[in-house]
């Protein structure tokens, strides 16, 4: 048990709930942004409401990367891509590219981010959609052989900056309370 | 059970992210090889989420007819003195199109008009937004044994909405005429002259390629055309109107924005596949 090593003493006995348990914190950051981007498609009715798939993607796999990269490995982040692809019709292998660059690019930064209070992820995570949002128009159209109009992504980022604290903030509360292995 | 040492283990976690990257890549090939592959993949997607979005349009359906009614409540007085207005316009209204259908039927029986056959049709609630961030459409959740076919024409309560480009064993996909792939043959029902709708991703379909001489005029209505056999003529589409740059744009009939319900026709039309569809229809499908 690599818990066991890592804390040595008494803990309790590992029953059939107790594995479940810690299976589910686990498994949280995978299963939760895979529903949300279920849900994201629900048709509510408001206008732009396309753009919510990919933020939501973005922002569960920026933040998960950042603050659980064990939940949230390159193959989890790779599927998260795929279904981006095949629910909001991006030619096939956008979504997963752009996903694992942004999975990247958090790892990278993990170190500094880590110890940066809210605003300061923030503010690099409008940085970091603004660039996924280019990425994202540069290989629709090279892939599509034309020019998309631009205005779809630029929303979809500008979306992506605004709607961060709303996604990021029950994240992170779930990070610390339910979704945490350590308090399985 | 052999235990990777921890060099190697952190070896091969490095290792994923590349991979995956690769595998990325590779996927962008296999996307554009085999397109109908993906289309599948898609329709299976979709088939399977179809029932979550069918569960929850209920409840959402009830929660925003709350809140419209006591939105509504707000307004009653103000809306009920307009409604009595345009109920007396509407009044009016419809004991000339009564004189007129008479008329025409009393023309029709003297020309000896052979009557146009009367379309079938399903209704089919809108489940889900299917568009992505670049194109837009919506999808529909339908039962098994429907029948739905590519290319048949989606109607709302007001006017065309789009038409059917994928079908699944529970859904369909229509591609709204406000979609940068949508070209609809219409005629300005004032000169009684040809254009092509043709879709932007915005809000308002642009008029292309009319003749010379009959301008789109502001207001004026525009119909599909039969032109290509692709839909039925005389469908109301919207109506003309010219944006701040003058380019003449069409409002359509149909609610775009809140689509609820749609009734699918089938005319028997077999001219052009729907867009998307022209490049794979060609290789046959399972």
């Amino acid at each position: 048990m690599a818990l066991s090593d890592r804390f040595p003493g008494v803990r309790p006995q590992l029953t059939v709930g107790r594995r479940l348990d810690i299976v589910w914190r686990h498994a949280f950051p995978g299963t939760t942004s895979l529903l949300l981007m279920l849900l994201s498609l629900t048709p509510f009715g408001f206008w732009g409401q396309a753009a919510l798939l990919p933020t939501v993607a973005l922002t569960c796999v920026w933040f998960w990367s950042l603050f659980r990269p064990a939940a949230m490995a390159p193959p989890v982040v790779f599927l998260i891509g795929v279904l981006l692809d095949l629910l909001g019709y991006l030619p096939p292998g956008v979504g997963a590219l752009t996903m694992l660059t942004t999975h990247g690019i958090a790892q990278r930064l993990r170190r500094i981010l880590s110890r940066q209070g809210f605003a300061v992820v923030w503010l690099i995570f409008i940085t970091v959609a603004c660039g996924i949002a280019a990425m994202n128009w540069a290989l629709v159209s090279l892939l599509t052989f034309s020019l998309v109009p631009p205005a779809p992504v630029l929303f979809q980022a500008g979306l992506a900056a605004a709607m961060y604290p709303a996604v990021a903030i029950p994240l992170s509360l779930a990070h610390r309370s339910i979704a945490d292995p350590d308090q399985a | 059970m052999i235990r990777p040492s921890i060099q190697a283990r952190h070896a091969l976690a490095r290792l994923t992210l590349p991979v995956m990257v690769v595998a990325a890549f590779g996927l962008m090939l296999v996307g554009k090889v085999d397109t109908v592959l993906v289309e599948r993949a898609r329709v299976t997607m979709y088939d399977a989420s179809a029932p979550i979005y069918a569960a929850l349009s209920e409840p959402l359906g009830q929660m925003s007819k709350a809140v419209a009614e006591v939105i509504g409540l707000w307004g009653l007085r103000v809306e009920n003195a307009r409604l009595r207005d345009e109920n007396e316009r509407l009044r009016r209204w419809q004991s000339v199109a009564l004189t007129l259908d008479a008329e025409n039927q009393r023309l029709k029986a003297a020309l000896r008009w052979v009557p146009d056959p009367e379309a079938s049709y399903v209704t089919a609630r809108v489940v889900a937004d299917a568009g992505g961030v670049y194109a837009k459409a919506v999808l529909l959740s339908v039962g098994p044994n429907h029948g739905l076919r590519k290319g048949q024409i989606a109607l709302d309560e007001r006017g065309l909405v789009g038409r059917i480009t994928e079908v699944g064993s529970r859904t369909a996909r229509v591609l709204l005429i406000t979609d940068m792939n949508s070209r609809v043959p219409v005629i300005l029902e004032s000169s009684r002259s040809h254009a092509i709708l043709a879709g932007t991703n915005g809000p308002r379909p642009r008029l292309l390629y009319w003749s010379e001489g009959t301008v789109p005029k502001e207001g004026e209505r525009i119909v599909t055309s039969a032109e290509a056999n692709a839909f039925p003529a005389n469908l109301p589409v919207g109506t003309v109107r010219y944006n701040a740059n003058g380019v003449p744009e069409v409002e359509p009939d149909a609610q775009l924005r809140a689509l609820d319900i749609v009734r699918i026709f089938d005319y028997g039309l077999n001219g052009f596949a729907a867009p998307e569809v022209t490049a794979r229809s060609t290789q046959g499908r399972h």
